[in-house]
């Protein structure tokens, strides 16, 4: 850190994100961090069976490319980066992040590896209660607390150039590296709230700066297509301001930093972590310059007790079908697809656990309101039927059903699409804090 | 006139729950928001998306109403039949909303 501030970037809102906006970032941006969140729910769970099948697996299936596009500047500039790309398998990704950094030239360049997320064997063993989302005894495929940020400030303490995490909250890896430099305590609520609002503002990277947020001629956003992943300078009390890198695309206004603070908000007065129970009602925004917004006001109370633990299982499987119909008539010929196919599924009776019969373009991701019965008509729709079965064959016969719509259905029917997979479904729960007891591996590039 | 005069808004998903923020455009009309804008008329909104309870959290300071709808996404992410799985296009549906101009 060089100065008061300490200047934390966000490098991916979500694994497949965009890779340049961090390359310009860790180039231009004097950062001191660069944080990467890479992990939704039930990423673990899928990863889980990729190390089944190699244990050198089950860590994202980006972090090669990133690694490859950001270390060289990163050692460079000396910005530390951390990231819960260790997805299932923390170590491996380790591992081959010191072989990238090896065959870059980097010598010497130190991975911490956090582990200490899974906890399986504990909730099979009854040490959580069972998610209630879930069946009892229901074959389980993986169970992850969330992890705080304690085991990636101790790995940064020990020298960390790059931190790789499974299951960590997602403002816990932006909030580390503030309890780091500013020597924070682990029960100065009132900071680390602070600091978890900042992170929380960080974590979806773009969507801050312009990215999910524009409406034509009602919010207007210049640059989508170069959109600027944002950066916070966080001063000592845990107010920062948030803003871009000059000449990229995107804006940071009021409007875009109310909007993502209060994306996957509840209670507002008690957002749960693994560090605290922080209180976002009384945060203060401030348009401090263009593309630049000073956030204050955060606050906190005593962590929860428990972690969080994300458990993944086989929920059975997906079975889905569409077909397209256009012009005149069209929203007629899609119903009485969907009515042919509801009638074959009742002849044939395959295994369905759940259907569900709709038309894309007027009832599949709208609510159905009032406004419904003034709407014109369509000038095209897409039928989709989609059923969870008990097994792969029942769902692979709801896709069968709407394919063979081309030559026994609604005249004009065109481009149908089907799939069948299994389907991971995430449950939750909670678990004692010592039943997930973090740990630090090293790997050094040689 | 139509919510989306007045407001904008995001939606966000955990599990089976969606939040949805209506937050105004300017800070004035925030009391207009507030008493139009209830907890019962965005479940009625949202019609059948929505089987659980919905809860109304303010954030006068921001100009802003958080909205947080039990059991509407069809299960979760992970296992919704739904095409949105995760609800992002009901904050889009809930601005439609028709509100006394």
């Amino acid at each position: 850190m060089m100065g008061e501030v300490l200047r934390i970037g966000s490098g991916a809102g979500y694994s497949g994100d965009r890779i340049d906006p961090a390359v310009d970032l860790v180039e231009r941006g004097a950062l001191d961090y660069l944080v990467f969140e890479c992990l939704a729910e039930r990423t673990i769970a899928i990863a889980v069976g990729a190390r089944s099948r190699d244990p050198a697996l089950g860590y994202d299936p980006l972090l090669e490319e990133r690694m490859r596009a950001v270390l060289p500047a990163a050692r460079r500039n000396g910005v530390r980066i951390i990231s819960n790309m260790g997805a299932a398998n923390p170590l491996a990704a380790a591992r081959r992040t010191a072989e990238i950094a090896g065959e870059l030239g980097l010598a010497g360049l130190r991975i911490a590896a956090v582990v200490g997320d899974e906890v399986l064997p504990a909730v099979q063993a009854g040490a959580a209660e069972w998610p209630a989302e879930i069946e009892a005894g229901a074959p389980l495929i993986s169970a992850n607390a969330y992890l705080g940020c304690e085991p990636i400030v101790e790995a940064l303490r020990g020298g960390a150039d790059v931190v790789l995490t499974g299951r960590a909250a997602d403002p816990s890896l932006f909030l580390a590296p503030m309890v780091h430099e500013f020597g924070w305590a682990l029960d100065d609520w009132a900071r680390l709230g602070a600091g978890t609002v900042v992170g929380h503002l960080l974590e979806c990277a773009g969507q801050i700066t312009g990215g999910y947020f524009a409406d034509p001629g009602v919010k207007d956003v210049p640059g989508l297509a170069t959109l600027g992943f944002p950066l916070a300078e966080v001063s000592a009390d845990g107010s920062a301001h948030i803003t871009k890198l000059a000449g990229s695309g995107g804006q940071v206004t009021l409007a875009t930093c109310k909007e993502q603070l209060l994306y996957e908000l509840h209670d507002p007065a008690r957002y749960l972590t693994p560090d605290v129970t922080a209180d976002f009602s009384a945060v203060r925004l401030e348009q401090a310059a263009p593309d630049r917004v000073r956030v204050s006001g955060g606050h906190g109370i005593a962590r929860p007790q428990r972690l969080k633990v994300s458990v993944g299982y086989q929920d059975g499987y997906l079975g889905e079908g569409q077909i397209s119909y256009a012009g005149s008539g069209a929203e007629a010929r899609g119903r009485l697809a969907l009515a042919i196919v509801e009638q074959r599924l009742q002849r044939l009776r395959p295994d369905l656990r759940d259907v569900r019969l709709e038309l894309i373009g007027v009832d599949s991701v709208s609510s159905v309101g009032a406004a419904r019965a003034y709407a014109p008509e369509p000038r095209e729709v897409r039928a989709r039927v989609a059923a969870r079965t008990s097994t792969l064959q029942a769902a692979q016969i709801v896709g069968h059903e709407v394919e063979a719509l081309y030559t026994n259905g609604p005249a004009g029917g065109g481009g149908a699409s089907r799939f069948a997979r299994p389907i991971v479904a995430i449950g939750s729960t909670f678990i004692d804090r010592d039943q997930a007891l973090a740990q630090i591996h090293w790997e050094t590039a040689a | 006139m139509k919510l989306r005069q007045l407001a904008h808004g995001r939606s966000g998903d955990k599990g089976d729950i969606l939040n949805i923020s209506v937050i105004a455009h300017d800070l004035r009309d925030f009391s207009r928001l507030r008493q139009m804008v209830t907890a019962e008329r965005v479940k009625a909104q949202l019609g059948d998306r929505v089987l659980g309870e919905v809860q109304r959290y303010e954030l006068p300071g921001l100009g802003a109403l958080n909205f947080v709808l039990h059991r509407a996404l069809d299960g979760g992410v992970t296992r919704s039949l739904v095409l949105d799985v995760h609800g992002k296009c009901l904050s889009s549906c809930l601005l439609d909303m028709e509100i006394e101009g």
